[in-house]
């Protein structure tokens, strides 16, 4: 049944775009985390989306493959009195970039309305199926 | 009698079964807005409806590999309603690669749901005329 193939597209997109917000929040919670449990400053966590095949006749849900720690550069802060600076006096800071997350959770919000809009469509269109000989 | 209720429900059936099918690649459209390198596909209603139903012009019906070998895999041709999915054309381009607009997919969406919900409309009319004509 191709609508209820709809249920689970609709459903695997609003998984991944929860993780997607996930991953901002976490990155925006961290933006100023200077050292983790490894001293190490946090790093911007992004996902990877991938399509992935949802029944057996070419419906294609999302799914997320990995998550990745960015590879954008870390900020370098002039603060000669911490004691995490170096001999410069820079301290490392974490790569997030808030404009960038912020324009991310945008989007994911965007896309998890949609798609939960796509659910309701797809439900009302069941129940109307099922109404039919009544 | 019962192949004549048959006939007269079969274009109801099969277009319902394609306005499904196609809701499912709409909704997968959807749901990959943001997928890198997905491209968004479609059917076209028309003509997948005429193959459905034998009246297509040319009566080889959709496009198919020739398998010479039980184990050649089988071609993406068509799907069981003998729907040929293709691949949308591109409007504006975006780095990723993908394919997918957010207005059009949703436009067809809806499109598609309300034709749904015709022809359900439709059916139901057919079902009370007929037990309308068999009552005693």
């Amino acid at each position: 049944m191709s609508v209820f193939n709809v249920f689970s597209i609709a459903g695997s997109a609003l998984t991944a775009q929860s993780a997607r917000l996930n991953a901002v929040a976490s990155n925006l919670a961290n933006a100023d985390s200077v050292a983790n449990s490894n001293g190490q400053p946090y790093r911007a966590k992004q996902v990877v989306f991938a399509a992935t095949p949802v029944g057996s006749e070419g419906g294609q849900g999302v799914r997320v493959t990995q998550v990745v720690d960015s590879a954008a550069p870390l900020r370098l802060q002039y603060d000669p009195q911490s004691p995490l600076a170096n001999e410069q006096g820079y301290v490392s800071m974490p790569n997030v970039n808030v404009v960038e997350e912020m324009v991310n959770m945008i989007s994911a919000s965007r896309a998890y309305q949609t798609n939960a809009e796509v659910m309701n469509t797809a439900k009302s269109l069941l129940l109307k199926t099922l109404a039919i000989g009544q | 009698m019962i192949s004549r209720l048959d006939n007269e429900f079969q274009f109801s059936q099969t277009a319902l079964n394609l306005r499904a099918y196609r809701q499912e690649l709409l909704a997968s459209n959807i749901a990959n807005a943001d997928t890198p390198h997905f491209k968004a596909r479609d059917i076209d209603f028309k003509s997948s409806l005429q193959t459905a139903l034998g009246q297509s012009g040319n009566s080889a019906g959709p496009l198919e590999l020739a398998q010479t070998s039980e184990r050649h895999l089988q071609g993406e041709g068509g799907n069981r309603f003998g729907a040929t999915v293709k691949y949308r054309n591109e409007y504006q381009s975006s780095v990723d690669g993908n394919t997918v607009n957010m207005d059009v997919e949703r436009a067809a969406f809806a499109e598609n749901a309300i034709h749904m919900e015709a022809l359900l409309t439709f059916v139901r009319t057919q079902f009370k005329d007929l037990s309308a004509a068999v009552q005693p």
